[in-house]
């Protein structure tokens, strides 16, 4: 509830320079996909809507040290932070219904099966099956075979899980107010994010090149990228965010009782974790 | 830990925090230094209620380029025969009316009002993240240049209905459609940031004492909404995301050649688009068991009721998408467990206008445009239930699928329904904003002009519809002449009328007879106890609720 000091504050150019450096990032990002011009205007708008973030945040961080910042609206940014990451679920599930949808009704179907199986008079020589290395039509190449669960995505997975574990130990650090042992956490938790990254690059590579998966391998390849794609992006920005959370630390930003924007960063990568999980059972074993 | 820097505006806030007090001197705990004037005041600023009214004027303005596409639309019906448009402009026309009136003009102008009057009714010094609030605004005008941008880009505009089921979107789409996916990805970044900040807004900010049973009707409409759109929208993102990634790099999500399906996108977008169409009514709601017991001089019949009806449809909206596909080629099993599902929403909706109704029974009824607009909510968004309740019954949608009749049906629920509420919730509000009462005789024009335009653009769609004239087609049997004829001089009807409301709402801003605090004799929620016309600053130390203003 209102205790009468909460902080409104005074006029900001960051939200309105944000759209426009969106707008324009959006605008090159079309004129790319489309007319294969345009890069520079893509470039600009992403590099600006970089800038803004930083100004917005300092901004942020130095009302939030002035002391502006009272315990309502420690509240706020918790809300606000809860129910963004909820949206991100969101966004997460949309693409693991796609890929029960298909998984359940549509590869069937296109195999015969049941009432609706008549669109297996298109393709009568499909045989349905999961992953599906050969899709209905032939003008659609699909993968040569899969990636095995037991080889690199389970190390993946032991080392986003392992991260998360050392940055609950960081966040009780910070907690007891142990700043360095937080740090030292902090830095082992980007080390094992950015090594997540690489070892999916090198997934990807193999993907594409000793297993025929693509994003044209029919339904294989596109759910298979858009999911990890959009986890690994996730995970970029994660150890991104994690990573300015440990110059933070290092200049001295928080104190054991006032950290949300750590605590923040820890919500967003344990989501990141679970999705991965998730992941590494739909996607990979199952 | 010592703050190394201490930022400008702290001193402002320690200044503003000393001072206190809610009042028009409100204005004047901040240094007028820092609040830039002209033009730069409104695109920079934080503040709840010139956010709220950036909103309301972007919108009104979407709402007539969104009307003059629906006017062109029209125009070529009016008649059978192709005479004006070519038949891939038309196409255009129809899909770009729907997606402007969607997420340009009645998504914005709630969220308008939801800026102006949440913070006001939960007794809240402004919004919970004033400058988010500011970036969910100025996305949408980016966001919606460059949509309309595409109607000048070679190939045309988006062609394949607003609700651009693939492939026509994907395999058969003009090359522009690229530009209308990011457009659609700005503007329900907007739409979640906003949801968030109104969730954070109510959730955190009310005044001492006010528990969630005590919040005005509009305030938990609106935060079941912004639920509704947080759980939403990312699927929406979701699926253009596949979309463009079908377009553009050679996926196959909704492609049976590859081993996808077209049906995904129509169930993944429905799954957006079902609770889309409450988020769009659910608000209206609140607007209206606002508005009835203030003219009927009694409180709502059952304020706890309606709470928990809100809370129903919105979780029936989840469970219910399928029955915009009942001729897709769904499984008996799905077919009757959607049209099931669907017919149940009408129970608690049922709860809603019996609601208001027993509301009106024995008041003291006075007819003022606000109440003129919600009464006539009432009445006609009722219409729009029972044809949608009719569309429910699969066998029966059978025949009625893609015809006018659908056409007839949403129409129904959202001009005479949403945009009828928002119409009331501005007359209602109108005073509060402007400190003076929007003019009697002009508002009285302008209600009947809309209600008899309304019914005679929509109402022979009914028939047209059942006769079994489909949607989206240019040209028509010649059956169907005379109910078109009526349709067009309708739609032009209120399109002309909408005039009106915008003469009304500018007279108002410049003067009119001059409104108290309690601007309407029967209200009673916190935003009639500041000023008319309310200060910026409001609420900066926040009220003590009395239990007295409870509903219940």
């Amino acid at each position: 509830m209102s205790g009468g000091s909460y902080y409104v504050p005074a006029n900001s150019r960051w939200p309105i320079l944000g759209s426009l450096a969106l707008g324009a990032m959006m605008a090159g990002i079309g004129i790319k996909l489309v007319y294969n011009t345009g890069a520079p205007l893509l470039v600009i708008g992403l590099l600006c809507v970089i800038c803004v973030m930083g100004f917005w945040f300092r901004d942020v961080i130095h009302e939030s040290m002035g002391g502006l910042y009272d315990a309502q609206m420690d509240r706020s940014f918790r809300w606000g932070m809860g129910w963004f990451i909820f949206s991100e679920v969101m966004f997460f599930a949309a693409f693991f219904g796609a890929l029960f949808y298909v998984r359940t009704f549509t590869i069937p179907w296109l195999g015969g099966e049941g009432a609706k199986g008549v669109s297996a008079l298109l393709w009568p020589e499909f045989v349905p099956q999961w992953p599906l290395l050969n899709p209905p039509d032939a003008s659609v190449a699909g993968p040569s075979s899969v990636l095995s669960p037991w080889q690199l995505p389970l190390v993946n997975t032991l080392i986003l899980v392992t991260s998360s574990i050392t940055l609950t130990v960081a966040h009780e650090a910070l907690k007891l107010g142990y700043r360095q042992t937080c740090r030292n956490w902090l830095a082992g938790t980007v080390l094992l994010g950015i090594c997540f990254i690489l070892i999916q690059g090198v997934e990807y590579y193999e993907a594409y090149h000793h297993y025929g998966i693509t994003l044209e391998a029919g339904i294989f390849g596109a759910t298979f990228f858009i999911l990890t794609g959009f986890h690994g992006l996730h995970v970029i920005i994660g150890t991104l965010i994690l990573a300015s959370m440990l110059v933070r630390i290092i200049k001295g930003h928080f104190t054991n009782g006032h950290h949300f924007g750590f605590e923040a960063s820890c919500w967003y990568w344990h989501f990141v974790d679970v999705v991965w999980v998730g992941l590494f059972i739909f996607v990979y074993v199952f | 830990m010592a703050p190394k820097l201490p930022p400008q505006h702290s001193l402002q806030h320690s200044s503003s925090a000393v001072a206190g007090g809610q009042s028009q001197e409100g204005q004047s705990h901040y240094p007028h230094a820092a609040q830039p004037k002209g033009l730069m005041r409104w695109l920079l600023t934080t503040n709840h209620k010139e956010i709220g009214s950036l909103y309301l004027i972007f919108s009104l303005t979407m709402f007539f380029v969104g009307g003059i596409f629906a006017l062109v639309v029209r125009a070529e019906l009016f008649q059978p025969g192709l005479q004006l448009v070519e038949p891939e402009f038309f196409n255009q026309m129809t899909t770009m009316h729907g997606l402007i009136m969607v997420f340009a003009a009645v998504m914005p102008a709630f969220t308008g009002l939801a800026n102006w009057m949440i913070p006001l009714q939960i007794g809240a010094p402004d919004m919970a993240l004033p400058r988010l609030n500011n970036f969910s605004f100025w996305l949408l005008p980016v966001a919606f240049t460059l949509l309309l941008s595409t109607l000048f880009m070679p190939g045309g505009g988006p062609n394949f209905g607003w609700t651009f089921y693939a492939p026509l979107s994907t395999t058969y789409a003009p090359a522009s459609t690229t530009f209308f996916i990011l457009a659609l990805h700005m503007a329900g970044i907007s739409s979640i940031l906003g949801a968030i900040n109104i969730i954070a807004t109510i959730l955190n900010m009310r005044a001492p004492g006010m528990r969630m049973m005590d919040m005005p009707l509009f305030v938990w409409t609106w935060l079941i909404t912004a639920f509704l759109l947080i759980a939403v929208m990312p699927v929406l993102a979701g699926v253009i995301t596949m979309m463009l990634m079908d377009i553009n790099f050679g996926t196959s999500f909704f492609d049976a050649a590859g081993g996808g399906d077209p049906v995904l996108f129509q169930h993944l977008f429905w799954f957006f688009g079902h609770p889309e169409v409450y988020i769009m009514i659910l608000p209206a709601f609140g607007i209206v068991s606002a508005i009835i017991p203030t003219f009927a001089r009694k409180p709502l019949f059952g304020y706890a009721s309606m709470v928990y009806a809100t809370g129903a449809i919105a979780l029936l909206s989840f469970l219910v998408w399928a029955h915009h596909m009942f001729i897709v080629g769904l499984p008996l099993t799905a077919e009757l467990f959607f049209m099931y599902s669907t017919m149940l929403i009408a129970v608690p909706t049922g709860v809603k206008v019996f609601n208001w109704v027993t509301t009106l029974f024995r008041g003291s009824i006075s007819f003022e445009p606000p109440m003129l607009f919600a009464l006539a909510f009432v009445v006609l968004f009722t219409i729009g239930g029972f044809s949608g309740l009719m569309l429910a019954i699969a066998p029966a949608d059978f025949q009625y699928h893609d015809t006018y009749f659908v056409v007839a049906h949403f129409h129904y629920v959202l001009v005479p329904g949403a945009i009828f509420a928002i119409m009331a919730g501005v007359y209602y509000w109108l005073p509060k904003w402007t400190g003076h009462y929007p003019n009697e005789r002009l508002a009285q024009c302008h209600f009947w002009c809309s209600i008899i335009g309304v019914n005679l653009t929509f109402f022979p769609m009914h028939f047209a519809g059942l006769a079994g004239m489909p949607r989206r087609i240019p040209d028509y049997a010649l059956q169907f002449a005379d109910f078109n004829l009526l349709s067009s001089i309708g739609a032009f009807f209120f399109g002309a009328s909408q005039l009106l409301f915008v003469l009304v709402v500018v007279l108002c801003v410049r003067g009119g007879q001059k409104a108290p605090a309690k601007a309407w004799e029967g209200a009673v929620d916190l935003e009639w106890s500041v000023p008319s016309p309310a200060p910026l600053h409001t609420f900066e130390t926040p009220p003590v609720f009395h239990r007295a203003q409870s509903h219940d």
